[in-house]
């Protein structure tokens, strides 16, 4: 099976129901992204799928195959991504870190549609990643600043 | 404080350790340095790091490296689990060191308590612990390379002053860079404690400041981060287990066939026995390892055991509470008394009695436990997200018959902590599952269903309080019983009260000004695993009795912040051996007294900042609470929305904390910011039950925690300022969890006059029809 991750072509030799957030971790060892529940419930294993903010713990690979898919490790060659990572750092927003990389792909889900979001265009997007360290108010004040950033380079 | 204690500043160079070995050199006997009593140096009570397992590394020779391209690398030695560890000390050594932070890069220590000192990264203590030894060390290592360059000059040392990242000749402007002289100063004798140099703190570059990106905030953003999650090799197994689901349960029988016919499964196996000598038993299970996680998990799912449930198969919570209840209105072992409660009671205008629940919670550290293992040649290496890197060195040595200096224990960062990862049965399982495949590497994965059921849980308690109050409302009799199963049971399973340390959080060392009071503990068995939630204790009495307190004060028709000022008393600085406190933290009773000016000055901080005593119209409200845990003090108001529904939205926490001096800031706030988002989920949701002594929630739809849109619209961290760096620090990553249940609570009752005495809140506040 081909898939295209981070505009790079890769073959994999895996059962198609096998979800891609494994087929990432263990058969390619990108770590980036991060299991926490397993049941699209916690948010920390998001990627885009071409251009949408996807679970891959509940997505079976088969279904990604064709499709660009793009991880924590891509997400900062974009625009976007690099203005919420540059925005991340300044609000220092993370404690220990382990949500963000799924904060980071809702967040730039959501400023790939809504490019200059309200508060509650942010909670409706964002309330599907859970941060147990509690950084919310912070991931708030920096996507408004990568918002912000992101629309003076358009 | 004692004129000894007095003359052991920061600026003597010396620890206590040093202090008293030097002392029992010149012989005989010694003045303990709380001044108290004369007694034998082996007799002298050990305070802070000291009284810690392995106590106090200080040297730069361990801690500081310094390269000839001028990278400075500085050992981390505690556990980077989001309270920012890995830069704040760093940040201490490199400020010293007078290096340029853009210089420098930090380096995570392997478990060795016997080159780096204590490494249990728990009880809100490494900053204050290692501040004045990470200063040294610094201090050392800037004044081998000033030695360096006087040397290459051959101008005496004191014409030579470091300045960011060089050492510069002060007569002539010569300079020679940190890489230039490195070489030169690694040949030169660490200068003796008693030779040491510290800055003064007006000349700080970074401590006190903040200002600093977090070190692997880059690494975060980009994924490129390392959990105990994350070591991947190419040979990897990949493991999950099933596990006893009733805590001492076993495996009676199991079949493993249809698991093991499963794609890309390579071994299914049951668990090795416990060792008795280890301190962490893992569970009995059956292990199924795989060619990826998914694989494992799917598998697992067709493992057909049957378990022996043991004693505790019958633990339900409803139950438990009940006689939690029972216990809690009988009398119980007197943990603290003074004056004469039964005879102020009697005398009393009124008594006011109340009833607080406050059940199980569970971590739920985002990432869940997980490690990796992998033995060659008789040798382990584990990779863990451990708060207790030499507790996981000793533990898998143990399970795997091997010397401990056999184990290596890379220390990853942990994805979220919380006390959980204090118990390291997830690296023991590692290690024994790379064991039973010949050392391959294997990665134990706990899937979230694991972690809810497994867990070391918070403890589920009952806090039973009466007050006699006099005709102005004021509390002249206080009676207080709490009743919980106590950690103690994870190594000692027969203990059937609180031990020491969970009495010491906000029990017996309850600070208000009553003259007859009465404190009791009765008995109480522990079903499940009880261990280390983020302020542990504190919790349950913090909700109890600040919500009491908030209940005096409306009884009394008084303003709840007057009433509680009023309670604290006078300002006064209390021993905690007075209160029946043997413990305080670990800390001296004398340098750490409870400073009641210092909880009067968070409460006074907190509600000016506020704006409290602002007028509401129905279902909005402030609510307030106050809490002295982990040598800090913290106080919080909560404002409260409440719709006709119930539905509880939150505008806005103020934080108020004094925890002597900072380090840095930004870091404190941030802890403090995540502590009312912790604590308010914990407060509206948080809660494990059981049924035949099995966890009833399995994911975050059954235990949910707060999520974005149910955070604060604004959260205000106020740092009370403490500019005199002699004074002692306080702990910052645990104590701003406690107030902020009752602080929400005691909201609600303003808002809506209903009163929540069991937690979570879920619906509570919705009006009754």
């Amino acid at each position: 099976m081909e898939l295209q991750i981070n505009s790079q072509t890769v073959t994999i030799d895996a059962a198609p129901d096998l979800s891609l957030l494994w087929v990432l971790r263990d058969l390619l060892g990108m770590t980036g992204t991060k299991f926490g529940c397993g049941m699209a419930l916690c948010g920390a294993c998001t990627v885009l799928i071409d251009g949408q903010a996807v679970r891959s713990c509940v997505l079976p690979v088969a279904q990604a195959a064709g499709k660009a898919i793009t991880t924590i490790e891509g997400i900062g060659t974009t625009p976007v991504g690099a203005a919420l990572q540059g925005a991340w750092l300044d609000v220092n927003v993370p404690q220990c870190g382990y949500c963000q990389a799924g904060q980071i792909m809702s967040a730039a889900a959501l400023l790939q549609a809504t490019p200059a979001p309200s508060d509650a265009d942010i909670d409706a997007a964002m309330s599907g990643n859970i941060c147990r360290c509690g950084t919310y108010t912070r991931i708030r004040a920096a996507i408004k600043q990568a918002a912000h950033h992101s629309g003076d380079t358009k | 404080m004692s004129a000894v204690e007095g003359s052991f500043p920061i600026g003597s160079g010396l620890n206590r350790r040093e202090f008293l070995l030097r002392l029992q050199a010149v012989g005989g006997l010694l003045l303990v340095a709380d001044g108290l009593h004369i007694a034998k140096a082996a007799d002298a009570p050990k305070y802070g790091a000291d009284s810690m397992p392995h106590g106090v590394v200080d040297s730069p020779l361990v801690f500081v490296k310094i390269g000839d391209d001028g990278w400075v690398t500085i050992v981390a030695h505690r556990s980077e689990m989001g309270q920012g560890v890995r830069t704040g000390i760093p940040l201490i050594v490199a400020d010293e060191l007078e290096a340029d932070w853009t210089k420098v890069r930090v380096l995570q220590a392997p478990a060795d308590e016997s080159r780096y000192g204590n490494q249990d990264t728990d009880g809100s203590r490494s900053t204050r612990h290692f501040f004045d030894p990470m200063r040294r060390c610094g201090a050392a290592a800037r004044m081998m390379l000033e030695q360096a360059a006087a040397l290459a000059w051959n101008v005496p040392v004191t014409e030579v002053r470091a300045f960011n990242h060089e050492i510069v000749h002060q007569k002539t402007g010569r300079k020679l860079s940190y890489g230039q002289l490195a070489k030169r100063a690694a040949l030169l004798p660490v200068p003796p404690p008693s030779a040491l140099r510290l800055k003064s703190p007006e000349e700080f570059r970074y401590v006190g400041k903040g200002g600093v990106t977090i070190v692997d905030g880059h690494d975060i953003v980009t994924g490129k981060a390392q959990y105990g999650i994350d070591p991947w090799f190419k040979d990897m197994g990949f493991a999950v287990i099933a596990r006893s689901p009733v805590l001492g349960g076993t495996v009676k029988r199991f079949d493993g066939t249809a698991a093991a016919a499963a794609p890309g499964v390579q071994k299914v196996m049951q668990m090795p026995a416990p060792v008795a000598a280890a301190t962490i038993h893992p569970l009995a299970g059956v292990a199924v390892i795989a060619n990826s996680t998914g694989a494992a998990i799917a598998a697992r799912k067709l493992l057909d055991i049957e378990w022996d449930d043991g004693a505790n198969g019958t633990y339900d919570s409803d139950a438990y509470r009940a006689a939690l209840q029972e216990s809690a209105r009988k009398p119980g072992k007197v943990v603290r008394e003074s004056g004469n409660v039964e005879a102020a009671f009697q005398a009393a205008a009124k008594s006011i009695e109340a009833e607080y629940y406050i059940p199980h919670i569970a971590h739920a550290t985002m990432e869940p436990p997980s490690a990796v293992a992998r033995i060659t040649a008789g040798k382990c290496e584990v990779w863990a997200p451990t708060q207790a890197p030499q507790l996981t060195r000793e533990d898998v040595a143990k399970h795997l018959s091997i010397p401990a200096e056999n184990v290596t224990v890379h220390v990853t960062l942990l994805g979220g902590g919380f006390g959980r990862k204090s118990q390291p049965d997830f690296a023991t399982e590692a290690a024994l599952l790379s064991q039973a495949l010949d050392g391959r590497p294997v990665k134990v994965t706990w899937t979230r269903e694991d972690d809810l059921h497994h867990d070391f849980l918070h403890t589920v308690s009952v806090e039973h309080l009466k007050a006699g109050v006099g005709a102005d409302g004021r509390v002249a009799a206080w009676l207080h019983r709490s009743v919980a199963p106590s950690l103690g049971t994870i190594f000692n399973p027969s203990t059937n009260q609180e031990i020491n340390v969970e009495l010491a959080m906000g029990f017996i060392n309850m600070p208000y000004d009553i003259p007859n009071l009465r404190l009791e503990n009765p008995e109480a068995s522990a079903h499940c695993r009880i261990g280390w939630f983020r302020s542990v204790s504190n919790i349950p009495h913090a909700f109890a009795i600040q919500s009491f307190v908030s209940e005096l004060a409306a009884n009394a028709n008084k303003d709840h912040r007057d009433y509680l000022l009023e309670l604290i008393g006078a300002p006064r600085k209390i021993n905690p051996l007075s209160q029946k406190d043997d413990w305080n933290y670990g800390e001296s009773p004398l340098r750490y007294p409870v400073d009641t000016g210092r909880l009067r000055g968070v409460v006074e901080t907190v509600t000016r900042e506020a704006g409290w005593g602002k007028k509401y119209p129905h279902g909005r409200g402030q609510g307030l609470a106050a809490h002295y845990s982990f040598v800090s003090y913290v106080a919080a108001v909560v404002e409260v929305d409440i719709d006709d529904e119930g539905k509880i939205i939150v505008p806005r926490v103020d934080v108020a904390i004094d925890c002597g001096p900072q380090v840095n800031p930004e870091r404190i706030t941030s802890q403090l910011e995540g502590a009312v988002i912790m604590g308010l989920g914990l407060a509206m949701f948080g809660e494990i039950t059981f049924k035949q002594g099995r966890s009833q929630q399995d994911n975050f739809h059954q235990y949910r925690v707060a999520r974005m849109n149910e955070a604060p619209g604004e959260i205000r961290i106020h740092l009370i300022p403490s500019p005199d760096w002699t004074m002692p620090l306080g702990g910052v990553g645990e104590p701003g969890v406690p107030p902020i249940a009752p602080a929400l609570c005691n909201a609600i009752f303003a808002a809506t006059g209903k009163r929540i005495r069991q937690l979570p809140v879920k619906d509570q506040a919705k009006r009754s029809t």
